[in-house]
């Protein structure tokens, strides 16, 4: 059995920052493994060492900076990587989903995986429907927001439960070949080993564009323009306890008692 | 004249609040576009349903008699032939786990635009202009809608649930199911927030997130709860490692608690949290960054390091 697992690397804000435009300035972000994604390298991981899957491939559309993070996923275990990128990606503010699934849907037609599996979102963006969508296009079976998944040698039914809002989880039954979109929690992801991070050295990171892919450029395009990009409103009118730590938790001392809450 | 159709959400025999959050949103955008409001109910008592989505504004209400909880690929075929059947020009449904296991499916089944977790809709005769958020809540931004029909997900309670007693019509649709391309089946549901302690009873609760970094000083927020005699409840982070257990998770996934304060201790307050606590009485931030979203709804906050004020806090109720 073979698994694809998106790994995407996401950009993560500083306290304090600027924006330029329709984007951050580049000067308050810093690169990261998005988290979702680094769930889903561990649960294809595990199914590896326990011998349900054969190889594990990771997928990332970004450009050649996105590789030290694509090295992660390579040390956390996974075999090899595939990385999209082209010219056609430089300066597109916002990937849709269907951008996304373009590409993605080529790389799932050329690799064959039984399993795909995604993180329940980004920590960017936050569309939370890449998985979803690109089962549809590929034409086989998902799960959304799974957070246990029970995967036997040689099945044609992967068992998941998905977990809805409130503490209610949904046990269901999915045909495989499949999308899971994997959320946090599910296991306990890795850190890399020193081992590990020698050993992604010499594994496979293979670098695609969209025409090796045969992918139109028209069809990464998206539907969707970012037109804008501000701080939203505070609508708060936050008392704010100032002084040193002693001084603060003095008033808040005092807001605890008058309050009945607190002796 | 854009026709929009809005797809409502049960479980477990009760209609979701979100439904008639989506109705709201719906008759705003029904408004700008002159067109109707159609509002879907798929699966389950859905007569009941039907009675229940009969609001103001609501033009016509299709009902789908198949099965009885949520499964994606009958939500799927069902969505996809009523858009059809209707000629939406704007599908509605939720930001919901359910939501996003079927709406981009739909969206990648006509080829179409997907706009996903969205706060707020506008539209004239050619733009559908959405506001969504991007890098957990930290900017806003305002995303251009090219192409019809075009599916929108919005983010639960951002519009308020429609009020007014509704004259829409009922119309049974005879949705065709192929059974044939259903590859997902539901075996059950299992609850499990539940255990010795019910945070959602407790009066004071001292809640802990990511901003205390290792699982070892949890016992300064023990000895916090302690001393204040209160309950420990956590954001999901601490859930996710193990740290404590499911039934002390506050938000979405977790419990919704409405304390009589609610101190949040190192937690940033994603939407996901902040929909489990917003009710709470009085919120107490601690947080050293003064831009954390849980700072929208603080009544009280201390801009500082938990690790310098929980200790001195300990030390005024001791």
């Amino acid at each position: 059995m073979k698994i694809l697992v998106t790994v995407k690397e996401v950009a993560t804000v500083d306290d304090a920052f600027e924006i330029d435009g329709t984007a951050i300035d580049e000067r308050y972000l810093s690169a990261d493994l998005n988290e979702w994604d680094d769930y889903a390298i561990e649960e294809a991981v595990q199914l590896s060492e326990d011998g349900v899957v054969d190889e594990v491939v990771t997928v990332t559309i970004g450009d050649e900076e996105t590789e030290q993070t694509i090295r992660q996923a390579l040390a956390k275990g996974a075999d090899r990587a595939i990385r999209v990128w082209d010219d056609a990606l430089d300066g597109v503010d916002l990937l849709d989903v269907g951008a996304k699934v373009a590409i993605l849907e080529a790389v799932v037609g050329a690799e064959e995986p039984d399993l795909v599996l995604t993180g329940v979102q980004s920590g960017d963006d936050s569309f939370g429907a890449t998985g979803v969508a690109l089962a549809e296009a590929v034409g086989t079976q998902w799960a959304a927001v799974v957070n246990q998944l029970d995967l036997e040698n040689g099945a044609d039914v992967a068992s998941v439960h998905r977990e809805l809002e409130g503490g209610l989880e949904e046990l269901t039954d999915i045909d495989l070949p499949a999308v899971l979109s994997i959320q946090t929690g599910i296991n306990e992801p890795r850190y890399a080993s020193l081992r590990g991070i020698r050993m992604a050295q010499r594994k496979e990171l293979d670098h695609q564009t969209l025409a090796d892919l045969g992918v139109d450029s028209e069809a990464v395009a998206g539907d969707l323009e970012l037109m804008s990009m501000y701080e939203p409103e505070s609508e708060s009118d936050t008392t704010v306890f100032d002084g040193s730590a002693d001084d603060t938790a003095g008033q808040l001392a005092e807001l605890l008692r008058e309050k009945g809450v607190a002796q | 004249m854009s026709d929009i159709l809005a797809i409502a959400e049960h479980r477990q025999g009760e209609l979701r609040d979100v439904s008639l959050e989506l109705i709201t949103a719906g008759v705003e955008l029904a408004e700008e576009t002159g067109g109707d409001l159609h509002v879907a109910v798929i699966s389950g008592d859905v007569d009941t349903y039907a009675e229940q989505l009969n609001r103001e504004g609501v033009d016509t209400i299709h009902t789908v008699a198949y099965g009885e909880e949520f499964n994606h690929d009958v939500y799927t075929q069902s969505v996809t032939q009523l858009v059809d059947s209707i000629g939406a020009s704007y599908v509605l449904g939720p930001n919901s786990v359910n939501g996003l296991d079927y709406l981009p499916a739909v969206a990648t089944r006509f080829d179409v635009p997907l706009v996903t977790d969205v706060v707020g809709l506008e539209t004239n005769e050619e733009t559908l202009t959405a506001t969504r958020e991007m890098y957990g809540g930290k900017v806003e931004t305002t995303v251009d809608v090219e192409g019809t029909p075009a599916v929108v997900t919005i983010r639960g309670a951002e519009w308020p649930v429609a009020e007014g007693a509704g004259s829409a019509d009922v119309e049974a649709f005879d949705a065709e199911i192929d059974e044939d391309a259903i590859g997902s089946s539901v075996n059950g549901f299992e609850e499990v927030a539940g255990g010795d302690v019910d945070i959602s009873e407790a009066d004071l609760l001292v809640s802990v997130g990511r901003g205390i970094d290792e699982e070892e000083n949890l016992e300064l927020i023990e000895e916090l709860a302690d001393a204040l005699d209160a309950t420990m409840s956590s954001s999901r982070p601490i859930v996710d490692a193990g740290w404590l257990p499911a039934n002390r998770q506050v938000g979405q996934s977790g419990k919704v608690v409405t304390p009589d304060v609610y101190i949040a201790i190192g937690i940033s307050g994603a939407v996901q949290h902040v929909a489990g606590m917003k009710g709470s009485d009085t919120i107490v931030a601690i947080n050293t960054d003064p831009n954390a979203p849980i700072m929208d709804i603080a009544d009280y906050a201390i801009h500082d390091d938990l690790f310098d004020v929980v200790p001195a806090l300990i030390e005024q109720f001791s």
